[in-house]
């Protein structure tokens, strides 16, 4: 019984309840970020693959030991290498969803939920109570008989879900929840993911690779890269204002980084971009691809901020061409076909690039966010 | 398993004798006239029970010196393993057997030349671990209830040797095990596990460093005759002749005695 | 065209679809049909050897005497017995060598596989400097329990347990390692603990490997010849197991020893492809 009605003294307010610095060094490697996730709190680790979330996840779980920091989690040291305190897995009050869901392929859908509460201490006519009632509200009633082999991808999703959610975990970890699922079937259950995770009263940490999935599905987002938080923040905050390369291409701006003196800023050493509001310092500039303007010969009018570019990639983007131009600073325009037919666009081809002031987005460069953007 | 390795290798010994002898085939001499001595050279090849291993591995010494040019060449096994290989073609020149019946078997399939001979006996012992803690005397010691006796199984000379001996003694006698060979026999009783065995007095003196032959009376009535033939397709016949009297020569027979054979 | 460097990936499966079914089911590599043949041939003629010289007309009669049936049952005994044993210490060991790192474990896996190289005889003499009378464990089993083993059924199983259990362990610890252990961290998260990992997740996930081993493990403890005779002789109804009884009957009656030999091939065979069927029509 313990784990299933242990849970949660809640914490006192501004407490979080999942508290965690996590250390792991590997050849070449290494893994050094903060987390805090209150309870009842969905906070998504979003990073390029290698950038070490999944290391992050193991080390939460118990899988992979610290080599320093400490997770602490309802107020107990589950790891301190420090104090050679450590929680072994089975110990650990959690719940993991991994990647590919690692039902059990001996068991039933009922049987795999009902393995956590069995483990629990439940005798196994309550557990498979306890696992029905999961199954129904997953809206899996039907299928509690089946076999894994026998449910589609989304079915498993949701019996994976299940079973992490049926011991109650005071952390639930999700590891790249739905990246096994196609396309469509990966939009409802991102929809019914959603609905559970609000549910859940504990905390929830969601490893992605999938901005998308981390926006909808997350209150807060934490970005990681070579192993250390580059940017967190609520996803209005992040999508406005990306710190990052990576992040910028993840919420589709055009980033660059200057040195800001009036309406002018400096970028690299003999290019500069006019700006709307005053600014001093290091700053960010963000634009939208859909801010650049793209002309075959020099424009004559109003636009201040004119550069000649080079085409180097074309993408198809939404209903939208993307164009990729290198020039004094790398940027993405987006141009509509009729527009990219009508100046017959092709690699390599010369142009006149131009972007209005009163289109960027100018926030100031923390000491911090310094070497991350060229 | 061991007896089957063994035949592998006297097969593999076989091949290797076969690709000798085609190189130095020497098919022209005619068949000898008893004192064979001259004109003898190439490779015998004798298929020898176990039980002969030790003094005929002697003999075969003694023959190569006094036949320069010869080279005797053995595959000691179980009398049986060998008729079998025999009969199947093996390429031997002697067949020196531990019981008559395989040697019939042998010559019942027509691949001996000639009648075989006789060239010794064996008589059974009771072997006791050395310096006979248990105080054992004759056959009637072994019938004790916590006795541990190894017997030959029936089917292997020593076996049939020793159900003769005791039918004749009217011992009833229950063994622990009735082993494959004497050799394993003598072996449970070197080992310790069992109090005693009944095997052949040459096997004991063999092993006289960890067992002691205690001899019995009614062993007289299961003497083990071993004969000896030459065969019929034997590959080199004059040589084959030659040992076979150098066997039965009196150089040969003191050897065979101070083993603990009998002469017949 | 070349405005769209990105043909759009839902065109690009047509290219990469693996071959048709037809070629692959076709068309077997003469370099590997050859040997093969080769080696089945090689493996089936000793077979035909025996049945070409079975005395059929006698078979009935052969398989009425007495000493056949017992020598049977006791082999199918022990050698079942022999197999349990093997699983209750093999699979546990097996799992240690998979599973947990420790030093000296290369040392240990080349140990369990000493009964493979060691010819089985001395196994049995091994078995007896440790089992028998006077061995490192019997004169103690014997002084404090009254156990002795040598000349026993018991030591019958013993014996071909030692010579058959690397048969097990290897096809288990095989099977171990290629099992996704992922499944053991999902059970730990779970809250499952090593053992219950081990026998709810790990067993059933293993079976089959463990049942090929089991196959194996008992196969050689039927055929098992050297160790038995050696550490628990041979008497018949005891310790006469049926690979005994036909090298004493080849002593001195050729078509004896084949006739018993064919009586023991089929009912193996004959035991194990039902277990077979078994196995996979029952999932």
């Amino acid at each position: 019984m313990t784990a299933l009605t242990v849970v949660r003294d809640e914490p006192a307010a501004g407490t979080p309840m999942l508290d965690a610095h996590l250390v792991v060094d590997r050849a070449g490697f290494r893994l050094d970020l903060t987390l805090r996730i209150s309870a009842g709190e969905v906070v998504a680790l979003l990073g390029p693959n290698g950038a070490g979330k999944t290391t992050a996840l193991r080390t939460l779980a118990g899988l992979t030991p610290l080599h320093r920091g400490h997770i602490t989690l309802t107020g107990q040291d589950l790891d301190r290498p420090d104090t050679r305190r450590w929680t072994p897995t089975e110990r650990r009050p959690i719940g993991v969803v991994f990647q590919d869901y690692l039902l059990f392929p001996h068991l039933t859908a009922l049987d795999n939920v009902a393995f956590g509460p069995r483990r629990h201490g439940l005798d196994r006519h309550r557990a498979r109570e306890v696992a029905s009632g999961w199954l129904t509200r997953m809206g899996l009633t039907e299928h509690a008989r089946r076999k894994p082999r026998q449910l589609s991808g989304g079915q498993a999703q949701r019996v994976a879900l299940a079973r992490a959610l049926a011991v109650n975990p005071a952390l639930l970890l999700l590891d790249e929840p739905l990246a096994a699922l196609d396309a469509r079937t990966r939009l409802d259950t991102r929809a019914e993911l959603q609905r559970h995770l609000a549910a859940h009263p504990g905390a929830t940490l969601l490893v992605t690779h999938d901005p998308l999935d981390a926006l909808v599905l997350a209150d807060r987002l934490v970005i990681v890269e070579h192993g250390q938080v580059v940017q967190e923040g609520d996803a209005a905050t992040i999508t406005a204002q990306p710190r990052t390369d990576y992040v910028a291409r993840l919420v589709g701006l055009n980033l660059h980084r200057g040195r800001a003196a009036g309406h002018t800023v400096r970028i690299g050493s003999d290019f500069s971009l006019t700006i709307a509001d005053r600014h001093d310092g290091e700053v960010f500039v963000a634009y939208p691809p859909s801010a650049v303007a793209l002309y075959p010969r020099r424009p004559d009018g109003s636009p201040r901020n004119v550069w000649p570019a080079t085409i180097t990639g074309i993408q198809r983007h939404g209903d939208n061409l993307r164009i990729q131009l290198a020039g004094p600073i790398d940027v993405a325009a987006d141009v509509t076909p009729a527009a990219a037919a009508h100046l017959h666009l092709v690699a390599g081809q010369p142009l006149w690039a131009t972007v209005k002031a009163t289109e960027t987005r100018v926030y100031p460069a923390a000491p911090g966010d310094r070497n991350r953007v060229e | 398993m061991a007896r089957r390795f063994r035949t592998t290798l006297a097969g593999f010994t076989a091949l290797a004798v076969v690709a000798l002898s085609g190189c130095g085939g020497d098919d022209t001499a005619e068949p000898g006239s008893g004192n064979a001595s001259p004109g003898v050279s190439g490779t015998v090849t004798v298929f020898a029970a176990a039980s002969l291993t030790e003094s005929f591995t002697t003999i075969g010494k003694d023959f190569e010196a006094a036949n320069p040019g010869v080279k005797v060449t053995f595959s000691f096994a179980g009398s049986s393993a060998l008729a079998t290989q025999i009969n199947q073609g093996a390429p031997a020149d002697v067949f020196a057997s531990a019981a008559p019946a395989n040697m019939k078997a042998v010559t019942d399939a027509g691949n001996g030349a000639g009648t075989p001979t006789t060239f010794v006996r064996n008589q059974l012992v009771i072997a006791v671990p050395k310096g006979n803690p248990d105080g054992v005397t004759g056959l009637t010691d072994l019938t004790k209830p916590d006795a541990k006796v190894a017997l030959c199984a029936e089917q292997v000379p020593c076996g049939a040797a020793a159900k003769k001996a005791l039918d004749a003694a009217s011992v009833k006698l229950t063994p622990v095990t009735l082993e494959q060979d004497v050799k394993a026999a003598l072996s449970k009783v070197k080992l310790g596990e069992v109090d005693a065995a009944l095997v052949y007095r040459t096997d004991a003196k063999a092993a006289t460093a960890d067992v002691d032959g205690i001899e019995f009376p009614e062993s007289a009535g299961a003497i083990n005759d071993y004969p000896i033939v030459v065969l019929k397709n034997a590959p080199n016949k004059t040589a084959a002749q030659a040992f076979v009297d150098h066997v039965l020569s009196d150089t040969g027979r003191s050897v065979l005695t101070s083993a603990g054979f009998q002469a017949p | 065209m070349s405005l769209l460097d990105d043909a759009g990936a839902a065109t690009r499966p047509e290219i990469g679809v693996s071959s048709h079914p037809r070629r692959r089911a076709g068309r077997v590599p003469l370099a590997l049909l050859v040997p093969a043949a080769l080696g089945l041939l090689f493996l089936v003629l000793p077979l035909v050897g025996l049945l070409v010289r079975t005395p059929w007309t006698t078979l009935p009669q052969r398989l009425t005497e007495p000493g056949v049936l017992t020598a049977l049952g006791l082999s199918l005994q022990t050698a079942t017995l022999a197999t349990l044993l093997c699983l209750a210490l093999g699979v546990p060991l097996a799992w240690l060598l998979a599973r947990v790192e420790f030093p000296g474990r290369r040392l240990v896996r080349a140990l369990v596989t000493v009964p493979l190289v060691l010819p089985p005889v001395v196994g049995g003499v091994a078995l007896l400097l440790v089992f028998g009378r006077r061995g490192l464990l019997g004169e103690w089993l014997d002084a404090s329990f009254g156990i002795t083993l040598p000349f026993t059924t018991s030591g019958v199983v013993l014996a071909e347990a030692f010579v058959a259990m690397p048969f097990l362990i290897i096809a288990v610890e095989g099977a171990l390692r290629g099992a996704d252990t992922r499944y053991e961290e999902a059970a730990a998260t779970l809250g499952a603990s090593r053992w219950t990992t081990f026998t709810h997740v790990t067993l059933p996930l293993v079976a089959p490997g463990i049942a090929a081993g089991a196959v194996l493990c008992w196969a050689r403890a039927l055929g098992e010849f050297g160790a038995t005779i050696t550490f628990a002789g041979n008497f018949p109804g005891r310790t006469q197991t049926m690979p005994l009884a036909v090298y004493l009957a080849l002593e001195t009656d050729l078509e004896a020893a084949i006739v018993l030999s064919l009586i023991l091939l089929v009912v193996s065979v004959a035991i194990l492809a039902s277990l077979r069927d078994r196995w996979i029509t029952s999932p």
